[in-house]
């Protein structure tokens, strides 16, 4: 095993009850030094409830919390070495913004001409050293997130958290921001552990992303590993868009399955899988191949029928019906397919045809549980 | 305060939101009139006659020659009132000091931990205010009284003291001080308080440069509403100070009524008022020196 020293942040089997309801149930995590962590998840899953417990608003009930390899719990807020950009920015209003990000030196004792020279650098490195005079309400949204950034950044914090940072800009700026924190994290070499709902955000930035889901951390991986591989259900649905389909395993060997799940031809993928029991599978929209009728159908390939057609520009969205009667999205890159896709209208017959590669196992149905039946649920539209 | 920076102007910049707002008004300048007129006859006509009285001269029994004399003020000079001058501000502003220092944290402790329970508890604070002063001064005897349940339970000899007319002055006003602190109590951003404890701000250090701060307006307004009515109390010295320790309100009280002499209770009231007004200046420029709000 590695040195609990290696670790910024570490989670030892953390619980935080809210009343009977456990917002983290039993977490283990562990924040390497340096790395760009998210933790991504529906509001609620517990996400923000672990970054305030990294940060020490809130201590959990049970379990360890270390941070820098010390036990952190029952540790202030103001004793620990992290620091926290918050989701509705938190600028003293009544401060100019240099006053705002030497607020935390001046706590520490610095002084003053060295508070004032490391602001002025924090604010260029965020480039607002021109407004370092001026008070938060005369800033706009974006430059107030960034104040807040350069707030926290000055204080050198060995982790610095933050907590859906660009919730409150519009896409324009947040896509602007995404690069601008890469950039500045990769420039500082300091740790972020970051909260975001936004599955796209989660993936163009971090190094590593914590899936979280009803309390409990589902699948913690690099960005490609959680969307190629998703590990569950609910993963495949919440990173992406994802079609399931349900069915049971009728072979498994030599690194190959099939499951009969009721579209007519066999599923096959790779990997291993449990004989005989019932199984979810997941088909990505982009990796099913929409073709005019071909009469010509086989394993992971399939005649259907389109339900409808939606144009997105770079993309055509198909929504298109088994013979089982379930539906699947399909996409389509229009700069690569032939003219004869871009003509398919809806109520034609067509083949949907997929890699063997693109089929994910995503673990046993429970019997007992009601959505065992859907057959194709997405989530996320673009 | 942190790293010193010259106040900035607001400028217009271009990412400055609204700066070319019009504010014209909307109605007619004259539906103003019947509340003006009001102040002139009431409050300026009332104050001219009192500026008239001070200048003017006792010539005898409810006798009054108006002209222009010094000799009322002259009068107010005597050490005698200069003693109640300084007694009464003194008392007025260890009164104001007392009802900040209990009511801040009830108004704090409102704001920010009673949750729904909030408008009761306002509702528990305002109930008393619609009865009568008189009343509750009254009632307040009753507690306080040596021979009283309380008085006799505790051995408190009080009556007739400056504890008794302080007790009672913060009684009166404490609710005029909550309110106003509540109020921007409750438009404070709590998060920010997270913010400053996250920047290595203890909580006490937290309270003293952002909630103070933050909240000073309600602060500033509501020591004002405390401070300005306590230096003209007359009913609680009264009662609860048994004439054994009076304010210059009595003073001015008994220069009208019994002693007929309304021309040194106007230079008694008139030098109230300047002694006040200078008092107010300085509080309040010292007490908004370090933070000033922009909006």
């Amino acid at each position: 095993m590695t040195d609990a020293n290696d670790f910024d942040v570490e989670f030892r089997g953390i619980t935080k009850r809210f009343g009977d309801v456990a917002a983290v149930n039993n977490v283990t995590l562990q924040v390497r030094k340096g790395e760009f962590l998210s933790l991504l998840g529906p509001s609620g899953c517990g996400k923000t409830t672990s970054l305030r417990m990294i940060a020490g608003f809130e201590q959990p009930d049970e379990g360890e919390l270390l941070i820098g390899g010390k036990d952190a719990v029952g540790v202030p807020p103001y004793k620990r070495d992290v620091n926290t950009v918050f989701q509705s920015y938190a600028l003293f209003p009544h401060k100019s913004i240099i006053d705002n990000v030497a607020f935390g030196l001046k706590q520490r004792g610095e002084g003053k001409a060295e508070r004032r020279a490391k602001a002025t650098e924090a604010l260029e490195l965020v480039q607002l050293s021109h407004r370092a005079d001026d008070r938060p309400t005369m800033l706009s949204g974006g430059q107030q997130q960034r104040v807040a950034l350069a707030r926290a950044l000055v204080m050198n914090p060995r982790v610095l958290l933050l907590d859906e940072p660009l919730g409150a800009l519009d896409l324009k700026l947040r896509k602007e921001m995404q690069f601008e924190l890469k950039r500045i994290q990769e420039h500082v070499g300091i740790t972020f552990v970051y909260v975001t709902h936004d599955q796209e955000e989660a993936l163009s930035m971090s190094d590593r992303i914590a899936v979280m889901s009803n309390g409990v951390i589902e699948q913690l991986d690099e960005p490609r590993a959680i969307y190629d591989n998703p590990k569950t259900a609910f993963v495949a649905g919440f990173i992406g868009e994802m079609n399931f389909l349900t069915g049971t395993v009728t072979s498994a060997n030599d690194g190959h399955w099939t499951v009969d799940a009721g579209v007519g031809v066999p599923v096959q993928g790779f990997g291993a899988a449990p004989l005989n029991e019932k199984v979810r599978v997941g088909l990505r929209p982009e990796r099913l191949v929409v073709t005019p009728n071909s009469d010509e159908t086989g394993t992971n390939r399939v005649l259907s029928t389109v339900l409808s057609k939606m144009y997105l520009g770079d993309q055509i969205q198909f929504v298109v019906t088994l013979p089982s009667g379930a539906t699947v999205i399909a996409i389509e890159q229009r700069a690569s397919v032939d003219p004869a896709t871009d003509n398919i209208k809806p109520g034609d017959r067509v083949t949907v045809s997929w890699d063997a590669h693109a089929p994910l196992l995503l673990g046993i149905v429970d019997a007992d549980k009601s959505n065992s039946t859907d057959t194709s649920t997405t989530k996320e539209t673009r | 305060m942190t790293v010193d920076t010259a106040a900035p102007a607001p400028q217009a910049t271009a990412s400055g939101a609204g700066e070319h707002r019009s504010f014209k008004p909307r109605y007619p300048a004259w539906l103003a009139l019947p509340s003006l007129a009001y102040q002139i006859i009431f409050f300026l006509g009332a104050m001219a006659i009192l500026v008239a009285f001070s200048f003017a001269t006792q010539t005898g029994f409810n006798q009054i020659t108006y002209g222009f004399s010094l000799e009322q003020y002259k009068a107010v000079l005597d050490p005698t009132y200069l003693g109640i001058f300084v007694r009464t501000l003194a008392m007025a502003a260890g009164g104001t000091l007392l009802t900040v220092v209990i009511g801040y944290p009830v108004a704090y402790w409102m704001a920010r931990y009673l949750g729904d329970k909030k408008l009761l508890a306002l509702l528990l604070i305002i109930v008393p205010f619609w009865t009568s002063f008189l009343i509750r001064t009254y009632a307040l005897k009753i507690i306080l009284d040596s021979n009283g349940f309380v008085g006799q339970t505790l051995h408190l000899d009080i009556m007739y003291s400056a504890w008794a007319v302080g007790i009672g002055l913060v009684y009166n006003y404490l609710p005029l001080f909550i309110l106003p602190v509540f109020s921007s109590l409750e438009r404070m951003d709590w998060t920010l308080i997270e913010a400053a404890n996250d920047l290595s701000a203890k909580p006490f250090s937290a309270f003293r440069q952002v909630t103070l701060p933050l909240t000073l307006p309600g602060f500033v307004t509501g020591a004002l509403l405390v401070f300005i009515p306590m230096t003209g109390e007359y009913v609680v010295p009264a009662i609860l100070g048994g004439g054994k320790f009076v304010f210059i309100g009595n003073v001015i009280g008994d220069a009208f009524n019994s002693a007929q002499n309304p021309p040194f209770g106007s230079a008694l009231a008139i030098s109230l008022m300047l002694a006040l007004s200078i008092f107010v200046v300085i509080y309040i420029l010292v007490a908004t020196k370090e933070e000033r709000f922009g909006s």
